[in-house]
């Protein structure tokens, strides 16, 4: 099995409410990658991942987890680690009775790694996670996660709270899990800064919708800034599907995602960088999706 | 889960476990003294018990007591439950650990009540078991001083046997049911506090009368049953009488009504003015020679009577069992609420 997170059509909307949290969100994220799952707040980041993570149940659609209903069971809740949005932890119990929660309710729990872990970053079991820093509280959070042995990780935003410097070490030292664990990651940021070094593949997320999933390396490959003369607006380049597109008086500027070699001369093709690349999805949604509201002056 | 429900549970589970120890050690050091001090006759065992201001205290105490456990079990023990879990978000951290929801709040939930069901069962056993001589005599008839509720009687049928029990594990599913409703560890005390002490007036007021079929006994009225008239209207013109009360031979009784029946066998509203002869002249004036014999002839010949409706002292044990079944179901059903209520949403 090579699917990790499979979703169709999936859709949710709280209570009452006749807002979609998230709408028609069709995905297939395999096994064996960093999915970052990249969206402005209020895309339907923590939506999507709650409802992986079972927390949540669909108003619409399905999702499978690893080939099952989330949490539909204990032993399918000891294959997928989930750490919540701002890292919840018992503030007033220790760090130790925090790991033993975790011996206690799982099966495959991983002491020796546990402690290890616990012992590398420094922090003593016997302090109330109420007096630990934001960081520490997250690394307390991810060892939980991280001890149970998962074969899929969550990761809700588990940088948000964090300064730079925290941020960049939580970040190395999930890097330095996955690669000895052979985790399956699927973690959202509303910063592409923080996944950048970590993703290997990355879902963008607007308005409750998916607009683009894929392989970031092919991603990378198959998109492009292009500059050219002033052109009509919106026709870009024949061929190509075009993200986004500007214009000043002389100059076209456009992004593709490419459909074949570029060949086209008047063009100036130039490669995107991660962070360009996500940008320009979420302002191609900005530009042509949303209506944009009309100005009247009333006398 | 075990070492976890204990973990979060003992917080408060401790300080209230060992008031009730407190209390409890009390009772067995001075238990044994009532037992024996009742040997001497029930009418001098209760007027010495009377001046006994420490027993006294520790009697009412007692009754205090097993009316507050259910608060704060409900309160402290069942409120806070769940709602502090989502209040904090650790809920997610411990349901997503490799433990379904609903196990999770099984144990929870049998933890508590078990604790639960061992205080409140500890607590009414040793003030059942230290008040028996006390409640004996008052049952005989001889209640004296403060001594004076039978067992059977509202104020303390909810003190005595299991009733408390059920109580207790009622006011913990109250608290549980409100902190996943609401959501807020504070506003769900709150509720509880309200619906816990609503149920118990309303099975007083309402529901445990209804459980055993009460005794009646009709009775004609004569000067030596004749305990309480009510008149309105001032002394020097009574308007009418607007009850009168009697005395049955009956003792330690729950008395439901003392009615007035004419010769029709139709409840009295009202009785007449001239009933008041019968209960003498006003305080300070001098007695008609005759009046109150012909009162009471008069009374007689019309053809009244008294009924009045009572549980016997003897129903204590029926009245009991059935109320603690009847709360017990209830307990179990918002239970099942609990588990029904804790799937879906986590947000």
């Amino acid at each position: 099995m090579t699917t990790a997170l499979r979703t169709h059509e999936l859709g949710k909307r709280y209570g009452r409410s006749r807002h979609w949290a998230l709408k028609d969100c069709t995905l297939d994220l395999p096994t064996g990658r960093v999915v970052g799952l990249v969206g402005p707040n209020g895309a339907g980041k923590s939506t999507l991942l709650g409802l992986a993570a079972g927390m949540l149940v669909p108003t619409a659609g399905r999702i499978d987890v690893l080939g099952e209903a989330p949490s539909s069971g204990s032993e399918h809740l000891a294959r997928v680690g989930f750490v919540s949005q701002d890292a919840p932890t018992y503030r007033g119990m220790s760090v130790a009775d925090h790991l033993r929660l975790g011996a206690h309710l799982n099966p495959r729990w991983d002491d020796a790694l546990v402690r290890e872990r616990i012992d590398r970053l420094g922090i003593d079991p016997s302090r109330r996670t109420g007096s630990l820093s934001g960081g520490q509280r997250a690394q307390i959070a991810l060892t939980m996660a991280i001890g149970k042995r998962p074969e899929l990780l969550i990761l809700d935003e588990p940088v948000a709270a964090l300064d730079p410097l925290a941020r960049r070490e939580f970040m190395q030292d999930l890097m330095e899990a996955v690669a000895e664990q052979d985790l399956t990651v699927v973690l959202s940021s509303h910063l592409v800064s923080d996944l950048e070094r970590a993703c290997d593949y990355l879902v963008v997320l607007v308005d409750s919708q998916v607009r683009v999933a894929g392989d970031l390396e092919e991603l990378l490959a198959s998109h492009r800034r292009m500059t050219g003369a002033r052109r009509p607006s919106d026709v870009g380049p024949a061929g190509h599907h075009v993200v986004t597109a500007s214009h000043t008086d002389r100059q076209s500027t456009f992004v593709v995602r490419t459909g074949g070699p570029l060949v086209d001369p008047s063009w100036d093709a130039t490669p995107l960088g991660l962070e360009d690349l996500v940008l320009a999805y979420l302002r191609g949604d900005a530009s042509y999706e949303r209506p944009r509201p009309t100005v009247e002056v009333v006398r | 889960m075990i070492w976890l429900t204990w973990r979060q549970l003992r917080l408060q589970a401790v300080p209230v476990a060992a008031a009730v120890a407190l209390l409890l050690v009390a009772l067995a050091v001075t238990g044994p003294s009532l037992v024996d001090a009742a040997e001497d006759g029930a009418r001098s065992f209760l007027t010495g018990l009377s001046a006994d201001t420490f027993k006294v205290t520790l009697y009412y105490a007692g009754i205090a007591t097993a009316y507050a456990l259910p608060l704060v079990v409900g309160a402290f023990w069942g409120a806070p439950m769940v709602a502090r879990e989502l209040e904090a978000r650790t809920h997610r951290l411990v349901w997503s650990q490799s433990v379904t929801r609903t196990r999770w709040l099984a144990f929870k939930l049998l933890g508590a009540a078990a604790v639960t069901a061992t205080v409140a069962g500890l607590l009414s056993w040793a003030l059942t078991w230290w008040a028996g001589p006390i409640e004996r005599a008052i049952a005989a008839g001889e209640g004296t001083g403060p001594f004076m509720v039978s067992r059977i009687e509202p104020a303390l049928f909810g003190a005595r046997g299991t009733v408390p029990v059920a109580y207790a594990l009622l006011a913990l599913a109250f608290g549980v049911l409100a902190g996943l409703v609401i959501r807020r560890t504070v506003a769900a005390m709150a509720v509880t506090l309200v619906l816990v002490v609503a149920t118990q007036l309303l099975v007083v007021s309402m529901v445990r009368s209804q459980l055993a079929e009460p005794e009646t006994i009709t009775t004609p009225i004569t000067e030596e049953n004749l305990v309480g008239l009510m008149i309105s209207g001032d002394a020097d013109t009574i308007e009418n009488v607007m009850q009168i009360q009697v005395d049955t031979a009956e003792t330690g009784e729950w008395e439901l009504s003392n009615l007035t029946l004419d010769a029709d066998g139709e409840r009295m509203r009202t009785l007449p003015a001239w009933v008041a002869d019968c209960g003498g002249p006003p305080p300070g004036e001098r007695a008609q020679a005759g009046a109150r014999e012909a009162c009471f002839e008069r009374l007689a010949d019309e053809g009244y009577e008294q009924q009045v409706t009572f549980h016997p002292t003897s129903s204590f044990w029926t009245l009991q069992w059935r109320e603690s079944a009847l709360l017990l179901v209830l307990a179990l059903g918002l239970g099942g609420l609990c588990f029904w209520r804790i799937r879906g949403d986590a947000p």
